[in-house]
């Protein structure tokens, strides 16, 4: 069974976001996902400062046979894009909820965080 | 209704994801793909190939029959095999495949699991009055392979039989784990390998007694998607990715197992003479990524801005930790060395034309 921690929201897409003391979000793929998916080899991520719209493509996941784009949570700007990912993808695998993160983000409007999925929700749809 | 095959309960005991392949549940990957790709590099792996069709030949008109349906040549002598291209009129590919002569009027023929109906309806309706027997054994037989460079010295402790005795590309009759079976020096990963066809009803058996055999040698079960990046390592083509109905198996680079000098007729052979003395407007290549990003089935290629071709194969290669891929390109474009650029969702990368195989120290190729 993958984990869904209880203290963050979900996507239906299979992100995960956390709300930081600043306000700003951060995001990666779930557990479930990234156990999908098998071994990420390269990940394409967005530059700073790039505008994001919520359900907008906003980077790629690449795995040994597959691609699979990940998506923004909410509206914002993009505050940072982890660059520990481009030299060790496999973070994404090893703690995809900690050092594998994928990029903070300066959200547009609070509120859209909140009417994100909670971790029951998320985890009907990951079917768990 | 996906079907599955006679070790789909194995699959599942080892956690595996499977995935409709073919028509078939099949294990796409255990764990790691990387892992397993390895396992198979340096040690040995244990495949699955039970969704592979068999079609079985036989009678006096055997030889005379493949002969005319095969672009390779048939007489090949009783416990050789030989691989080929099955070719339409217009010299597109019906199917590409492996052919073992079992005896003198005994063939057994190997093809891709998406096209078996295609195939057997396709072989069948050019019987015409040769004397043949032809049977879809396809449900009866079960195909475990193992493959790496400690297969045989695992092999050894299967089977009574001489495996030195089996060249590559032979086979014999004769019993694996105590179960009737071919056993034959073939695979599809570029390393040395068996690949033992048995009765569906034995399938378990001879699965469980590798599995068990094999532990001293850290056997690895091996998925679909490890099977297709070893492919594609050593560019061995795919057909449904590389070749398919629009592709001439002389677009393909395979013109190594198409027989135009000898007076064998088969199908498609006046269209495959006349590309092969006119040329034919774009040829298969490989192609390493000199940047950063992976080539896809679909990215198109380009040079000088220009659309040049299009990849038909393309992943990590797990060996060589490189993006590589097959691909088609303008005739001229061909040459190792050629710098292109892949359209990668919008990017420009490098990548050049390459030979194969890529990974060069296969122990089989």
């Amino acid at each position: 069974m993958s984990s869904i921690p209880g203290d963050l929201k979900y996507t239906k897409s299979h992100e995960w976001v956390r709300r930081g003391a600043d306000g700003t979000l951060t995001m990666g793929i779930t557990d479930h996902a990234q156990e999908l998916m098998g071994e990420i080899v390269m990940v394409e991520l967005p530059p700073q400062g790039g505008d994001l719209r919520a359900g907008d493509s906003t980077g790629v996941l690449e795995a040994v046979k597959t691609a699979e784009d990940f998506f923004a949570p909410v509206d914002g700007k993009v505050a940072e894009a982890n660059a520990a990912l481009e030299s060790d993808p496999g973070l994404v695998n090893r703690d995809c909820y900690g050092e594998g993160w994928l990029i903070r983000i300066r959200p547009a409007d609070a509120s859209q965080f909140d009417a994100l999925l909670t971790p029951a929700q998320y985890g009907e749809i990951a079917g768990e | 209704m996906d079907k599955e095959t006679p070790l789909y309960s194995r699959h599942v005991a080892l956690g595996a994801h499977i995935e409709p392949f073919a028509g078939y549940l099949m294990p796409i990957r255990y764990g790691s793909v990387i892992e397993e790709h390895l396992a198979v590099r340096r040690g040995v792996g244990v495949f699955d190939l039970s969704h592979m069709g068999e079609f079985r030949v036989r009678g006096k008109g055997a030889r005379e029959f493949l002969d005319g349906l095969l672009t390779n040549n048939a007489d090949v002598e009783p416990g050789k095999a030989f691989y080929s291209a099955m070719c339409y009129p217009d010299a597109g590919i019906v199917d590409d495949l492996i052919v073992y002569r079992l005896a003198d009027d005994d063939y057994l023929m190997v093809v891709n699991a998406s096209n078996i109906d295609k195939d057997w309806a396709w072989v069948t309706s050019h019987a015409g009055t040769c004397d043949v027997r032809i049977t879809n054994e396809s449900d009866e037989t079960a195909l475990v392979a193992i493959q790496g460079p400690k297969a045989q010295e695992l092999a050894s402790r299967l089977t009574t039989e001489n495996l030195d005795a089996i060249a590559y590309y032979a086979q014999v009759q004769g019993k694996v784990a105590g179960c009737g079976a071919v056993i034959a020096r073939t695979g599809y990963t570029g390393e040395d390998g068996f690949e033992f066809y048995v009765q569906a009803a034995d399938a378990p058996a001879v699965w469980d007694a590798v599995m068990k055999a094999g532990q001293d040698f850290g056997i690895v079960p091996v998925g679909l998607a490890a099977r297709d990046t070893l492919r594609l390592e050593v560019g061995y083509v795919l057909y449904g990715n590389d070749i398919d109905h629009s592709t001439s198996p002389l677009e393909a680079k395979l013109g190594w197992v198409v027989k135009l000098a000898t007076d064998k007729d088969f199908v498609g052979r006046d269209v495959l003479r006349r590309q092969k003395e006119d040329g034919t407007s774009r040829l298969l290549v490989g192609l390493k990524v000199e940047g950063k990003g992976i080539i896809r089935h679909g990215t198109e290629l380009y040079q000088g801005g220009r659309r040049v071709g299009v990849v038909t194969s393309g992943s990590m290669a797990p060996a060589l930790n490189t993006a590589v891929g097959l691909g088609y390109v303008e005739k001229g474009l061909s040459k190792a060395g050629t710098a292109l650029e892949a359209d990668i969702r919008g990017r420009r990368i490098p990548v050049s034309v390459s030979k194969t195989p890529f990974y060069t120290a296969g122990t089989r190729r």
